[in-house]
């Protein structure tokens, strides 16, 4: 037995014994998501790097359509719902005429990879000074599970319940390799957040990527590879294995361009 | 040192662009095309960045330019974005998110022909669209018809302003003719551009950053609760209806004595002015009506006027699309009927009185 310290009730309110809390930049709303998704831990680690930074004021979110399409009922910041896909568009707007401020979009594949291909690329074309958090699980959760631009090959989905079909229905698409080779990237990165060493990590990456768009350098990408417990028919436990052993052989955790 | 006018030879598209600036303009967000490119051109080598810090940015395409300006609307900012025809198309799905969100913007449409690519020619077949909704959804646009080079540059201001009193979308419906025309244009001194800390106080709905003193914004078009999402579209309408008691603008032009009228705006407002003239040479008392807000639409000013004259006769560059407005407004007064030219082109004077007369006044006499 460890030798502890007992604490008596009144000892642990204490202000200065508190080793954990709900995250000050979250509102009281009970998220909506899945128990089990990642998307939740995403926004907490978001929140607590702006509050940590103070940045609260300065912050303007951008959530366009997809299972975050509701992400301003959870983060007590200013927020604009974008059209999906156009999320980069929206940012662009937003950061061009408001400079000082921080300005994130906060993506899914369907969003980034499918019909805001245009806009996503574009975007990092220009080297816009803007963070994008592209949460990347395969698959369109808030419409029911169809196939999404990054489903795996042999994948089964609502629209390839024969499993993805590469000759038929094209390839899984690593959009964040693409956008790192484009000279308007800054950072980028793959991070997940399915164990606490990983959450840990994402944790530094989005920090990074928020402090990098002061420097003005262009976009700061960070791609968070997520669990669909529910679009994948799988318990919590058993989508973060198929993770493991199916998504991150495909998307390889790590930085793939960091700041020279 | 007494002020002189400050009056210049431009094309229509320019003295948009120049409208815009001098209007306090903060962002345009664009994309090439014709015969709409001269706005884009103009505000890119006038280096506004420098002369009033607005911010000029060609887009990757029209659906990103129109998202470009949801996002700096949203942030309380003057914004405008500018095509033709193909274009404004491209754009619906984010005009029906500005209406859904009441977010301020100024559109610019010099409308050319079509269906399709149709052709760079002027005219004036995106009415349907411009006034009866567009995109999807219950919503309305104010929408400005310019005739001149000089209205094209005051609807600039004027488009702001109302965009700014209703939270709406403002478009203007120009065409190839009036975007591409040069006339001499009397230019206004520079409104300078509001600061942040103005659009903070005068639009406490923007997304400028929560501060401690007021709950965060959100801007959003989305609610899931059929009542609620009811009640927002029901405020919508009752904003359309303060629009349409309010802001009707319309120009008569020898109406008061007139035995038939021509209802037209834009371009062939100005070919009807010039039939007038020549109608009233040969003795033919003829008035023109040209509505100058498409929405809200002189449907009072149609009605007292259906009961004066004998006979309307609406010409639009289309095969008959406000004339279901005239119509509506006439309310079955008076026989109307309707006379266009497709494809891009423009009619004569001279046809178009002739037509008049075929309808109106042979048939009667020989009746």
């Amino acid at each position: 037995m460890l030798d502890t310290p007992t604490l008596t009730k009144e000892e642990i309110c204490k202000p200065e014994n508190l080793v954990y809390s709900r995250t000050h930049l979250m509102t009281d709303a009970p998220l909506s998501y899945c128990p089990g998704c990642g998307h939740g831990t995403i926004h907490r680690l978001i929140m607590e790097v702006i509050d940590e930074l103070n940045m609260q004021a300065d912050t303007i979110g951008v959530a366009p359509v997809g299972c975050s399409v509701l992400a301003y009922e959870f983060l007590n910041i200013d927020m604009q719902q974008a059209a999906h896909g156009r999320a980069p568009a929206v940012a662009t707007g937003i950061k061009r005429l408001m400079p000082n401020k921080f300005v994130f979009t906060y993506q899914g594949d369907g969003d980034l990879a499918a019909i805001g291909t245009s806009e996503t690329i574009h975007a990092c074309n220009r080297g816009e000074n803007i963070t994008i958090f592209f949460v990347n699980n395969g698959i369109y959760g808030m419409t029911g599970g169809q196939m999404a631009p990054t489903t795996l090959p042999k994948m089964k989905t609502a629209t390839s319940p024969f499993g993805r079909d590469v000759e038929t229905m094209g390839y899984p698409l690593k959009i964040t390799e693409l956008i790192a080779m484009l000279p308007g990237t800054y950072f980028v990165t793959r991070q997940s957040v399915h164990t606490a060493a990983n959450v840990r990590k994402a944790k530094k990456a989005i920090q990074k990527a928020i402090e990098y768009q002061k420097l003005n350098k262009g976009v700061s990408f960070v791609e968070i590879v997520s669990n669909c417990n529910s679009g994948w028919k799988m318990t919590p436990v058993e989508s973060n294995k198929w993770m493991e052993e199916n998504m991150f052989p495909y998307y390889p955790l790590g930085d793939i361009k960091v700041p020279q | 040192m007494s002020k002189t006018k400050d009056i210049r030879l431009m094309k229509g598209n320019e003295a948009f662009a120049e409208g815009i600036i001098r209007a306090g303009c903060d962002g345009y967000f664009g994309y090439p095309i014709t015969p709409q490119s001269e706005v884009l051109e103009y505000l890119s080598v006038q280096k506004t960045k420098e002369r009033t810090g607005m911010i000029v940015l060609q887009a990757e395409s029209e659906i990103a330019s129109i998202h470009m300006v949801y996002g700096g609307a949203a942030c309380g900012k003057r914004v405008v974005t500018s095509s033709s025809s193909p274009g404004i198309s491209l754009m619906q799905e984010g005009i029906s998110f500005m209406a859904g969100t009441e977010l301020p913007c100024l559109l610019m449409n010099v409308v050319r022909g079509g269906p399709g690519l149709g052709t760079i020619q002027p005219s004036q077949s995106d009415y349907f669209q411009a006034v009866k909704g567009g995109g999807h959804g219950d919503y309305k646009m104010i929408v400005l018809a310019p005739a001149s080079v000089q209205e094209m540059y005051d609807f600039a201001k004027l488009g702001f302003d109302l965009a700014f009193k209703y939270r709406i979308q403002v478009m203007i419906l120009s065409d190839g003719a009036i975007g591409q025309m040069m006339e001499k244009v009397e230019l206004d001194e520079q409104i300078p551009r509001l600061t942040d800390a103005e659009i903070i106080k005068k639009y406490p709905w923007a997304t400028t950053g929560k501060t401690a003193d007021r709950e965060r914004n959100i801007i959003t078009s989305l609610d899931l609760n059929p009542v609620k999402q009811e009640i927002m579209n029901r405020k919508f309408q009752e904003k359309f209806k303060r629009v349409e008691e309010n802001e009707v603008r319309f120009e008569s032009i020898h109406c008061d004595d007139a035995e038939y009228l021509f209802v037209a705006y834009g371009s062939s407002a100005r070919v009807c002015e010039k039939a007038m003239q020549l109608g009233r040479d040969k003795g033919i008392k003829i008035g023109l009506l040209r509505p100058i807000t498409l929405f809200p639409f002189p449907y009072e000013e149609v009605a007292r006027l259906a009961k004066q004259v004998e006979g309307i006769l609406t010409v639009e560059m289309s095969a008959g699309q406000m004339i279901e407005d005239v119509r509506l407004g006439a309310n079955g007064a008076v026989h109307i009927e309707h006379y266009g030219r497709l494809g891009g082109i423009i009619p004569a004077p001279s046809e178009v009185l002739n037509v008049l007369e075929e309808n109106f006044i042979k048939s009667k006499v020989y009746a």
